[in-house]
């Protein structure tokens, strides 16, 4: 198969995009080996993670010009699906798979709801309605302690496969002790590459065009023969089912999952529509991107500062301008120049770069 | 309604929002014939081709299609009828390639090879561009695309609004060409247009609105004919407009 073929036809259409793009899939591929350590490999299985969360969300927002605050609860679905599943089932595959698939259930079921009900309503109507929705969830969640645990969520055991206890290899591989984390996150990478691949595929097959038809011109698209109302519940089923298999991967990476790990309003607004909108929305590759600049900046931007902050000791300004503690006020910097900078997004502004047509 | 009427509107009424466009209008539309449908600025004409279409919904009255009602089915269901739409606006989806609106508005998104030539024969520069995407094509092109759409496949009825409007006269001489070609083939089109030369060359039967009722039922070449009836009609001259 060409890349042209993997990748639907659908080609980062600028040089400086694919650079990034190869960079970032190569850093993931051999992150365990390029950056050791327990908070990098933790830091890389977020990223994946949040990719196909993000892009998930980008096929809501970006492709269908639906703004939902729901998505971190088809978010939460899937994150609770496998801690229910494992804290209540014998621990194995089968708790893994059942877990999973009860979880999709739950959310194409909900989605499909949210669909046919909500998508009547105009767009601010159906955001509110979604909102109600996320709060009632995340009480729900924080209500039903007997099924989640409550505030204090759920801690459960994974198979041994997966555990760091388990040694793949007896010595070594590169200086790395190749052991169930290791497992865990490979397989967590495989499942975002292919999910992130049949992501790109559905925007980019007839289906996905009709959506793009729909956000540029609602009226024409019903015009031309197709329901709006129909292709959007579509769109969102696809969406949370995505999101759902990314709560999965959550748990599988925490083995624990609670009320904020995966629910919680922070992970709705400051991760999945920043880094949607950051990157690029209705470009599936942005929210990859956006997915990579946001992870990074929520867990090194703080020791990045406190580095900053000693190098510049003795100075006026500076050192309390660099505190660790502002981290927020940077990062709201860093929002503000991007938006500014990027109103489409990175990956749009790349692409609108006229000798970037690579 | 009678057989020969492919379309028929009865006492239709539309408001939008607050404003009532729509005093009951009374419109057919005869098989195999172009219907001219003119008027002043602000007649009615667009929310008259929006009511048939269901994409406004009209309050009263009722919307015959080949003898059944249409009036309180869904755009879509609307169009899946065989009723084409070419908006004033064009309604291009500029952020796809005009392979891809061409896709969009073919059953199934596959074309008739046999019909996709004709397309190209009316439109050449659609097969030059036919991989571009569709927002960085000039009006005139963008134009020619929305009524590429429409004829991409055979269609009962073609509902088209103001195509030459602000078009260069070459680009609008090959719409002529093209929508006198359809018309040679017995395709059932429904055309608002302010330019009366194309209307005068395409139109078979002519309804004039104002105010939003029609005025006037007729053929074209009565009315072109009728200077009088012009000016009282219309307020001009067509004549003068050639």
């Amino acid at each position: 198969m060409t890349l042209d073929g993997i990748l639907s036809g659908d080609r980062p259409r600028s040089r400086v995009l694919s650079v990034l793009l190869v960079a970032g899939f190569l850093a993931l591929l051999g992150a365990p080996f390029l950056f050791p350590g327990t908070k990098a490999l933790g830091v890389a299985e977020r990223i994946c993670i949040f990719i196909v969360l993000a892009a998930s969300y980008d096929i809501v927002l970006g492709y269908t010009g639906i703004v939902s605050f729901a998505h971190a609860m088809f978010f939460g679905i899937g994150a609770y699906g496998e801690a229910i599943a494992l804290t209540t089932l014998p621990v194995g595959w089968g708790a893994i798979l059942f877990g999973v698939v009860a979880a999709l259930a739950v959310s194409a079921v909900l989605a499909t709801a949210i669909g046919f009900v909500s998508l009547r309503l105009r767009a601010l109507y159906f955001s509110m309605m979604t909102l109600a929705l996320a709060s009632f969830a995340l009480i729900m969640a924080t209500q039903l302690r007997d099924l989640t645990g409550g505030e204090d969520g759920l801690t459960f055991s994974l198979p041994r496969v997966l555990t760091p206890a388990f040694r793949l290899l007896d010595g070594p591989l590169l200086g790395v002790r190749m052991d169930g984390r290791i497992v865990t996150y490979y397989l967590v990478f495989l499942a975002t590459t292919l999910l992130f691949l049949l992501m790109l595929r559905i925007v980019n097959s007839p289906f996905g065009r009709v959506l793009q038809a729909i956000r540029e011109n609602e009226f024409r698209a019903q015009a031309l023969g197709f329901s709006i109302v129909l292709h959007r519940t579509l769109a969102g089923v696809i969406g949370a089912l995505m999101a759902t298999l990314a709560g999965a991967m959550l748990a599988l990476v925490l083995r624990y999952n609670g009320p904020s790990a995966s629910m919680s309003f922070e992970i709705m607004v400051d991760s999945i529509l920043l880094m949607t909108v950051i990157g690029g929305m209705g470009t599936l590759y942005g929210p990859m991107l956006g997915a990579i600049i946001i992870v990074l900046a929520q867990y090194y931007l703080q020791p990045g500062m406190a580095v900053l902050s000693g190098m510049f000791a003795g100075l006026p300004v500076l050192p309390r301008l660099f505190d660790p503690d502002r981290w927020l006020l940077w990062m709201g910097g860093l929002f503000v120049v991007i938006v500014y900078f990027f109103p489409t997004g990175i990956v749009g502004r790349l692409r609108e770069r006229p000798a970037n047509d690579g | 309604m009678a057989d020969r009427d492919l379309l028929q509107l009865d006492r239709v009424v539309t408001h939008i929002g607050a404003y009532h466009i729509l005093h009951g209008v009374d419109l057919s539309v005869r098989r195999g014939r172009v219907t001219m449908l003119l008027g002043r600025n602000g007649a009615g004409k667009t929310t008259t081709l929006r009511s048939i279409m269901g994409l406004w919904k009209p309050r009263a009255g009722a919307i015959h299609f080949d003898n059944a009602r249409i009036d309180a089915l869904d755009t879509p269901d609307i169009a899946r009828l065989g009723i084409a739409y070419v908006p004033e606006t064009m309604g291009i989806f500029s952020q796809l390639t005009v392979q891809e609106n061409m896709k969009l508005a073919a059953t199934g998104g596959r074309f008739d090879p046999a019909r996709l030539d004709d397309v190209f024969r009316f439109f050449p520069i659609l097969k030059t561009k036919w991989n571009d995407r569709a927002g960085l094509m000039s009006g005139g092109q963008k134009q020619m695309l929305a009524v590429a759409r429409a004829i991409v496949e055979e269609r009962r009825l073609m509902i088209i609004d103001e195509p030459t409007k602000g078009l260069a006269p070459a680009v609008i001489d090959q719409l002529i060409a093209c929508l006198l070609e359809l018309k040679a083939r017995d395709t059932t089109i429904l055309l608002v247009e302010q330019n009366f030369h194309m209307a005068r060359s395409v139109g078979d039967d002519v309804a004039v609105m104002d105010n939003g009722v029609v005025v006037h039922n007729g053929l074209m070449a009565d009315l072109a004919a009728d200077e009088a009836l012009q000016t009282r009609l219309l307020g001009l001259n067509l004549g003068s407009h050639q």
